[in-house]
């Protein structure tokens, strides 16, 4: 039997790190590209959420390539998200994949549904060798992860355009073949010193901070690659979403900085409770990246998204009140690059020319839904 | 001696105008022309229609282009500015109307909204999806009426109240003006109805959750249509300021940051009035160096390889943009 399974961003080398360690079988589908688009959205349903099409097309692709069998994550509240793993496998069935889906559940809300699943696709390991691999993975996930943050920050810095993508590629490879976990450590120890030695010249960079679904986030096909685009226009930019901040939300030192509680705690005066996927996130973080004086905020969502667009509704109210820049980017098959270009390039003439007068977050606003956030009550 | 002049490109999909302006950012001349598609073709033959509206001498001291097509332009000509069309059109609102707070713009096929506070853009917003709030939404109602589209503002001044009609989707429009008509509204009810339409889609989707602030300045191709201005003012009850050069403030503001630009440089990259006479083509492939598979359009002068553009990566592309915000950032 060999797997198959969806793309986003660096997902794939978690993945066949963890399956190789465990050997499982499997074939990792071609990257993203915009066949892997027009494949899925050819067969899902138009108005299904942008990231359920394009990891169809993974699937897709995967299957093409040799797989007979394939594994989604499943999950939980109200997201859509939730059923992709089951739509996704009556579509493949109804297109003639009549292949064995595997649904990986979150193993806290269903221990013995993983449990089961795990022994399907790997009979011969133990629970101990499982936990003990993952150990190991895990790392070199949240290393890659640091060495990704790390690259958002110091591109614009950069002297030579492209330089610290090279740099960044030439990181990531590194992690990728190491093995034991003392190799990892290392590894991490270099790449980050090729990050760093980049040649660079200094200035005050202006700070955006990108927020919003985590697969827009994460996949940089499918968000034209904002990320590296603000990095070559000269901005400083942190992201709210990372993979292993993702898969362990509770867990102490996140990559984004800051632990699942605050950022709900932060979002408290404007959406006090879950709302689906990372709705609430997506409004804590845009709060907590005004409370760092960042200079702007961009959203980042999928097309018919729930609980991107109650953020986006929300979003506005936020901006003008602790005066900051928000903008909000929709991606779908349709999203043009020419688009998102220009709204990118006036959102940077506009957060150039406010730091320029010298406009800022208000600091006594965001100190004052600091202490009054204390007093409200749990709706 | 001779003037010296600044020249702003605005290529859209709709209309392609060019303009120039001297050193107190007076409009000397200014050309506004179907784009039909072929923005090459209508960028050269502007040029020429331009140099024609000339009676003596002058010198091209600087070049910005905007709009969708501005990187295109921008080859073309040899801008020294290549700029999005929020900025452009902030810039030269701001120069008319300094303390501006609130520029609407609408064109064939795209409405913005642009929110200033002392004199810096402090949001905006693009329309998306949709094209039922924008130029060409009158366009096509104009034809269904039987009316020129010229006229269109006139005889919706002459209304007293507008009939009401869905503005939402153009096909719901059309329906619920056969509607109205046979049901006996006068004409200049249902035209007025339907500038009310537009305003009313355009404030409560594109506008919607914006503060809108006068001074407002209405700028693009349907600030020529008296009844939509009569029908924002109605509905923001303020004042709406149309400029003179409504249609080319695009071109005024890139021809404007021209102008800033080249006092700093010293320097243009100007092609001259040449460049009308010149070969550019296009063509585009499919890249095959990784499996991205990007779609790259390839520009010749004169069988030769001037710029690429299209791809995801730097491999083919000038970064031209990207270096221009940084330079921005930088300064």
């Amino acid at each position: 039997m060999k797997l198959t399974f969806p793309h986003m961003g660096n997902v794939s080398i978690l993945i066949e790190d963890l399956f190789g360690r465990l050997e499982i079988e499997y074939i990792t589908p071609p990257k993203t590209s915009l066949r892997t688009v027009r494949l899925g959205v050819r067969y899902a349903p138009e108005l299904a959420c942008y990231p359920l099409k394009v990891t169809l097309g993974n699937f897709i692709e995967g299957f093409e390539s040799g797989a007979d069998a394939g594994i989604m994550v499943g999950g939980v509240g109200p997201c859509r998200f939730g059923y992709y793993a089951e739509t996704q496998r009556r579509i493949l069935n109804q297109i003639g994949y009549k292949v064995p889906m595997f649904i990986l559940e979150p193993p806290l809300a269903h221990p013995l549904k993983f449990y089961r699943t795990f022994k399907k696709v790997a009979p011969k390991k133990t629970l101990r060798d499982l936990y003990r691999t993952i150990k190991v993975s895990w790392k070199k996930a949240r290393y890659i992860e640091m060495i990704e943050k790390q690259v958002l920050q110091n591109r614009c810095y950069e002297k030579v355009k492209g330089s610290t993508t090279k740099a960044r590629k030439k990181a990531i490879n590194l992690l990728e073949s190491a093995f034991l976990e003392k190799e990892i450590e290392n590894a991490y120890q270099e790449a980050t010193e090729i990050i760093s030695s980049v040649p660079k010249e200094e200035f005050d960079a202006p700070k955006i901070g990108i927020v919003g679904e985590f697969f827009d986030l994460l996949e940089p096909f499918v968000n034209f690659d904002c990320e590296e685009t603000l990095g070559n226009m000269g901005f400083y930019v942190e992201k709210s979403v990372y993979l292993t901040d993702w898969l362990s939300p509770g867990g102490k030192n996140l990559i984004a900085g800051h632990s699942a509680d605050e950022v709900a705690r932060a979002a408290k005066p404007y959406l006090s409770h879950f709302v689906g996927g990372d709705g609430r996130p997506t409004i804590g973080h845009t709060i907590l990246y005004a409370k760092h004086n960042f200079d702007g905020v961009i959203q980042l969502m999928p097309f018919t998204c729930m609980p991107e667009l109650i953020a986006k509704s929300i979003l506005p109210k936020i901006s003008k009140d602790l005066d900051i820049p928000i903008l909000t980017l929709v991606f779908d098959e349709q999203t043009g690059k020419a688009g998102i270009q220009t709204r990118l390039e006036a959102f940077a003439d506009l957060v150039t020319a406010r730091r320029k007068k010298g406009f800022k977050p208000r600091r006594e606003i965001i100190d004052w839904l600091d202490n009054k956030d204390q007093d409200l009550v749990e709706v | 001696m001779k003037d010296n002049f600044y020249l702003g490109v605005d290529v859209g999909s709709v209309s392609t105008n060019l303009v120039l302006i001297d050193e107190e950012k007076r409009v000397v001349a200014s050309i506004y022309e179907r784009t039909r598609g072929e923005p090459i073709a209508a960028v050269q033959r502007s040029l020429i229609l331009l140099k024609e509206q000339m009676d003596r001498p002058f010198r091209v001291s600087g070049v910005g282009t905007t709009g969708s097509a501005r990187t295109l332009s921008g080859v073309i000509v040899g801008a020294d500015v290549v700029r999005n069309e929020i900025t452009s059109h902030a810039v030269a609102a701001l120069d008319l109307v300094p303390e501006a707070r609130t520029i609407i713009e609408i064109g064939g096929q795209d409405s913005k909204i642009i929110i200033l506070r002392e004199g810096v853009v402090v949001d905006f917003a693009m329309n998306t999806v949709c094209a039922a709030g924008t130029g060409s939404f009158l366009d096509h109602q104009a034809q269904r009426l039987g009316i020129p589209i010229e006229e269109f503002g006139d005889i919706a001044m002459k209304a007293e109240k507008g009939a009401q009609i869905a503005g939402r989707c153009t096909v719901f429009a059309e329906s619920d003006m056969i509607h109205k008509q046979q049901v006996g509204y006068p004409l200049e009810e249902i035209v007025y109805g339907l500038c009310e339409a537009l305003v009313r889609n355009y404030l409560n989707n594109l506008a919607k959750g914006k503060d809108i602030l006068p001074p407002v300045v209405f700028q693009g191709g349907v600030a020529a249509n008296k009844g939509i201005r009569r029908a924002f003012e109605e509905a923001l009850k303020c004042e709406v300021i149309v400029p003179d050069y409504f249609n080319v403030m695009g071109a005024i503001g890139a021809a404007i940051l021209a102008k800033e630009k080249t006092k700093r440089t010293g320097k243009t990259n100007f092609k001259g009035f040449e460049a009308a006479e010149m070969n550019f083509s296009t063509s585009s492939f499919i890249c095959q160096g990784c499996s991205n598979n990007c779609e790259i359009v390839k520009m010749k002068l004169e069988g030769e390889t001037v710029a690429h553009w299209g791809g995801r990566c730097g491999r083919w592309e000038i970064g031209e943009v990207e270096r221009i915000a940084k330079e921005q950032v930088l300064s």
